[in-house]
């Protein structure tokens, strides 16, 4: 039997600093995925090491990478993840949960999470009573809620339509401007224009790197779609 | 993840498939409720038992006339008097572990007080036969040594008798003719109840000086000894000397009767509880017996938890994957699954113990048996069901803490 090793990665060196925010592009099987489990501690290298906020973080045993993934890390999936049983304060509430944050004090960060995201009202909804771009939103309040030092979005709007990916992108956007610091994974590089920085992965290696030079701003497309884009209205019942 | 929310996500995760939960549920539920409604059968037989036991007088032994020969004719137990106070007084004085022994006669006779009258057994007692049967005196008192001595004419009334012939009156001090001799009331017994073995009520009864039963009651015993009794009842000091107590019995009234040492006793020793004691056994085994075959119905129902904990898991695996990728340590998600199994299975014995206690109380009302729901069977069965849940819970909330977070996440 002839086996050989696949190397995901090799021969990557990335500096990530505050208020960052980086898109790592590449066609599937590019190692883009691999880079984002090992940034977020989910995933371990075999050879090379990771620095984060100054801490080797790769010496850790597994239960003190999940302490540093709680206190350090949000996630953002394309599949967004939420507990169906749930609702959408008790899914933001869950990394405070195992932070071991007091009940009421939970219960007041989820909610001005989700305020951040433009979901207050929507916070004792279940995740199927939302629409995809908003259970995304749920998600990205989840990943903000701990104030972690890196946002890891792997894919966010692969699930949504276009328009709600420009929703998504515009958060993500607010968040970097409000000096956060974030990673975007993804194969489009339309998506990856909304970031300032790109990496693009080729079989494992990070083959180019470069500044965006024309970067969109996706809170200004939705607007422009607003004014020019067409536009349902309902009329409001008629009363006599 | 502090136990608290770990209840909360076990209640909200078994909320969200009742039917399975409860079905999960079942094997434990009929599993307590077989252990608590045996055992409260089994326990119910086994107080009743003691009851008995205890109401005849404890580590009683009863001696009693031999069978009697005429020829080849054998008359029955009890049909000759070779035994007198005189070998009551031996017994007491002579075989150690031994409390009392009381020489008692017996009969039936009629009392009389005014217009009702009311037939009874007249016992001819001396104080020790209170002893020796754990009876007390309710009211009034019982006889004092110079009444023995000198064949008065008191009696002490059973409860039975005293209602009976007194029903609206104190007892105490009025006059009742017994088989048309007159006897002053000095005492009336405590109730108690059926006896265990013929089902006579107890207190159904009036106690006179033994020496007035022979004297003016019911005649001398026997045309040979002024001194013969019916029975001698010996209480020994403990259950264990009984054994011990007994055989000695058996060798001082062999030697006192001078018998060889081929002839057949004239007498014989019981004792009266050691039948009782058989089926008290028999029940605690019976009990035992039932309590583990209904205990596998628990095994069998930790089994059915194990697995479909473990569907649960699979099915959830994505679940977890998220949870470890914000922050949950392994012992969180172990202890959030073990929560989940024991919490299945303490609703389970806390279903099945009501279920188990009405099914006993059923019983008790159909078929009159009686029954005794004890509250440490109520602790075991509850505590073991909670055990049921650890073992069997912790295999699959061991691995699911075990998943790798990517795998998980990734799992369709």
């Amino acid at each position: 039997m002839a086996s050989s090793t696949v190397h995901a990665l090799r021969g990557i060196s990335l500096e990530l600093h505050r208020g960052d925010f980086v898109a790592v592009v590449g066609p599937s099987g590019s190692g883009k995925s691999t880079l984002m489990h090992v940034l977020g501690l989910l995933d371990r290298p075999t050879e090379g090491s990771y620095y984060l906020a100054g801490q080797n973080v790769l010496e850790l045993a597994p239960d003190q990478r999940a302490h540093v993934r709680n206190q350090q890390i949000g996630f953002v999936f394309q599949s967004f993840n939420l507990l169906a049983r749930s609702t959408a304060c008790e899914n933001v509430e869950l990394p405070l949960i195992y932070a071991s944050v007091a009940r009421r004090e939970r219960r007041r960060r989820a909610e001005a999470a989700l305020e951040s995201v433009g979901l207050r009202d929507r916070r004792d909804h279940w995740p199927s009573q939302l629409s995809g771009g908003e259970q995304q939103r749920v998600a990205i309040a989840r990943a903000l809620v701990n104030d972690p030092l890196l946002i890891l979005a792997d894919e966010p709007t692969g699930a949504v339509d276009s328009h709600t990916s420009l929703e998504v992108l515009a958060h993500l956007q607010t968040l970097n401007a409000a000096s956060r610091t974030i990673v975007l994974v993804t194969h489009d590089p339309t998506v990856a224009r909304h970031a300032e920085r790109v990496i693009v992965m080729s079989d494992g290696r990070a083959v180019r790197e470069e500044r965006v030079a024309d970067r969109l701003d996706a809170g200004a497309a939705i607007a422009e779609a607003g004014h020019g884009g067409a536009k349902v209205r309902f009329p409001e019942a008629a009363t006599t | 993840m502090n136990a608290w929310e770990c209840m909360r996500s076990a209640i909200r995760a078994l909320r969200a498939n009742l039917l399975r939960s409860a079905l999960t549920m079942l094997g434990i539920v009929i599993g307590v409720a077989a252990v608590i409604a045996m055992v409260a059968i089994g326990s119910g037989a086994q107080t009743q038992v003691a009851d008995q036991i205890r109401s005849l007088g404890a580590n009683l032994l009863l001696v009693q006339p031999g069978s009697s020969r005429d020829g080849a004719v054998r008359l029955g137990a009890g049909s000759r008097h070779s035994l007198t106070e005189d070998d009551a007084a031996a017994i007491a004085a002579e075989v150690p572990g031994v409390l009392t022994a009381a020489p008692t006669v017996a009969g039936n006779a009629h009392l009389v007080h005014g217009n009702l009258n009311w037939a009874s057994l007249v016992g001819g007692i001396t104080p020790d036969y209170l002893i020796a049967r754990d009876w007390s005196v309710a009211k009034g008192r019982s006889f004092a040594s110079e009444e023995i001595d000198t064949a008065a004419k008191v009696v002490v009334l059973g409860a039975t008798t005293a209602e009976e012939l007194f029903p609206n009156e104190e007892p105490l001090g009025q006059g009742v003719r017994i088989a048309n001799v007159p006897f002053t009331v000095i005492g009336v017994l405590g109730e108690k109840g059926q006896a265990a073995a013929s089902g006579r009520d107890q207190d159904d009864v009036a106690l006179i000086p033994l020496t007035a039963a022979k004297l003016r009651v019911l005649g001398a015993r026997s045309q040979v000894s002024r001194r013969a009794v019916d029975f001698i009842m010996v209480k020994a000091t403990s259950t264990a000397e009984m054994a011990g107590v007994q055989q000695q019995i058996e060798q001082l009234l062999r030697q006192r009767h001078r018998l060889v040492p081929d002839a057949d006793d004239d007498f014989q020793v019981r004792e009266p509880a050691a039948a009782m004691e058989a089926q008290a056994a028999a029940a605690r085994s019976l009990t035992l017996f039932l309590a583990a075959v209904a205990s596998v119905s628990l095994v069998v129902g930790g089994i059915s938890i194990m697995n479909i904990m473990l569907v649960s898991v699979t099915e959830r695996t994505r679940e977890i994957g998220l949870r470890q990728a914000v922050g949950a340590q392994r012992s969180d998600i172990r202890s959030q699954f073990l929560i989940e199994a024991v919490m299945l299975c303490l609703l389970g014995g806390f279903t099945g113990i009501a279920l188990g206690i009405g099914a006993a109380l059923a019983i008790a009302e159909l078929l009159g048996w009686p029954i005794f729901v004890s509250p440490m069977a109520i602790v075991v069965a509850f505590g073991f069901a909670g055990a049921v849940g650890v073992f069997f819970g912790f295999y699959p909330a061991h691995k699911a803490s075990q998943l790798d977070p990517i795998e998980a996440l990734r799992f369709e």
